[in-house]
């Protein structure tokens, strides 16, 4: 899934001018992944100007989180 | 604030004040509403626009305006330094100043402006848009309205639930970031471009004077090299080589879409301009004066719409913006494809055969010239994208 490292973030609208699915919630000084939309498709990692989004692995859907 | 209203703009950047301005000159009753706390905060711009662009609209005022731009100084990744005197004139601006005087001049004109105000929906009636919802101070809110213009910048979400596809390709859009610096000992009039992979792949870097010893400071790569780096570690090498001891008064970042204008910027109730419709131009990167013309236009066709009670004119504004700037920027997407991904030779043979002219052939022409030397098709004179 995509993970918004905490207190980084600008609230530019970069990553989300480059989301396809408008998974990206932006507010003045909010930003949050719209989980049901998103598709993993990192786009906005590589958009994001200050490294704030990152890609994390272990909770990307269709992986499996059971041990 | 009324109940409802015949035209709702959403975002008070430039291209919405101005959309504002112009319908409320019909008579057309509007309501502009800003996300953030203040119209005209955060400054997410390099700030340089051409003084006749500005003319257009607003008469410059010194309370806006940091420093008068008559020259543009290119360094190649060699370091080679080429002046280039600007024939027109430019200026930056101080944006602050400048938003809140666009939206003041359309609040003259009876529009009513509200900020914190955060649209995130719109409603709909028989497949048209008839108005937005928005939640203000925590508390969700509908207000209806015979058209909606969508002025809501790069993220430009407004239009994609009218149905219409806004978002740019990652490898079109450009990240930007910028500090303003001060102790930058530049020359005030002069706008300064390092162009080259070493400053800044598949974009540019900027230097530009506020005056006082303070310049904004920025650059912009694509999303295709965000991949393996990003922009910030760009600027951080530049500031350490350059400017180590500059202290930094604003850091700011924004994506600035590289593209030509979307293909459809009107559906049933709803216009688009500025950055959400993509009227930046795609060359050099500039967005103010463009932005602005699409938001006259669009707030012209708005109002008469409104007076005339023919909601479907709307569609003459994607024809209009088309005819005045929108053939344009397809013509300098083309000149950028060809010139955005040259290597740091090619940069530097190119500074090499400028410093070479006699100074009085050292034009923007020339240097335009030279950049797609090895495109015949592509010889037109750069000069008329920046500052355009």
């Amino acid at each position: 899934m995509i993970e918004i490292l905490p207190n980084k973030c600008d609230f530019c609208g970069c990553c989300v001018g480059v989301c396809p699915e408008d998974a990206i919630e932006l507010k003045e000084a909010e930003i949050s992944i719209i989980e049901e939309l998103c598709t993993n498709c990192v786009k906005c990692v590589w958009s994001c100007p200050i490294e704030v989004l990152k890609f994390n692995r272990n909770g990307a859907k269709g992986a499996s989180l059971e041990k | 604030m009324k109940n409802e209203y015949d035209i709702i703009v959403v975002g008070a950047g430039p291209s919405g004040s101005i959309a504002a301005k112009f319908a409320a000159e019909q008579g057309a009753s509007v309501l502009m509403l800003e996300k953030d706390r203040d119209v005209g905060y955060p400054v997410r711009c390099g700030e340089a626009v051409s003084m006749a662009g500005l003319e257009e609209f607003i008469k410059p005022d010194p309370k806006w305006i940091s420093t008068e731009i008559t020259q543009f100084t290119f360094i190649s990744p060699d370091k080679t330094i080429i002046d280039v005197p600007f024939e027109g004139k430019g200026c930056i601006l101080e944006r602050k100043i400048f938003d809140y005087e666009l939206a003041n001049e359309a609040a003259k004109y009876g529009t009513d402006i509200l900020t914190r105000s955060y649209v995130n929906g719109l409603l709909l009636e028989n497949g048209k848009v008839s108005g937005v919802k928005y939640e203000y101070r925590g508390e969700q809110k509908e207000i209806k309205s015979k058209l909606v213009i969508a002025a809501d910048g790069v993220e430009s979400r407004v239009g994609r639930w009218a149905g219409l596809k806004t978002h740019s390709d990652f490898r079109d859009m450009e990240s930007g970031i910028q500090v303003t610096a001060a102790g930058i000992d530049v020359n005030e009039n002069t706008c300064y471009f390092y162009w080259g992979n070493i400053y800044a792949p598949q974009g540019y870097l900027w230097v530009f004077p506020k005056g006082n010893g303070v310049a904004n400071i920025g650059l912009a790569i694509t999303g295709d090299i965000g991949k393996k780096r990003s922009a910030l570690s760009f600027l951080n090498e530049f500031m350490e080589n350059y400017y180590p001891n500059a202290s930094i008064l604003t850091q700011v970042v924004g994506g600035i879409p590289f593209t030509p204008t979307l293909e459809k910027i009107v559906s049933p109730g709803i216009m688009l301009v500025g950055d959400a419709a993509r009227q930046i131009n795609p060359l050099s990167g500039g967005g103010i004066i463009s932005g602005m013309i699409g938001g006259s236009i669009a707030g012209k066709v708005a109002g008469e719409a409104i007076i005339s009670d023919n909601l479907d004119s709307i569609k003459d504004y994607e024809i209009k913006w088309h005819q005045r700037l929108g053939k344009r920027h397809e013509m300098f997407n083309r000149i950028k494809n060809g010139i955005y991904n040259l290597s740091d030779e090619k940069y530097n043979s190119i500074a090499h055969s400028l410093r070479d002219l006699p100074p009085e052939k050292r034009t923007l022409g020339n240097v335009a010239k030279s950049a797609v030397i090895n495109k015949p098709s592509l010889l037109i004179d750069v000069a008329k994208t920046f500052f355009s």
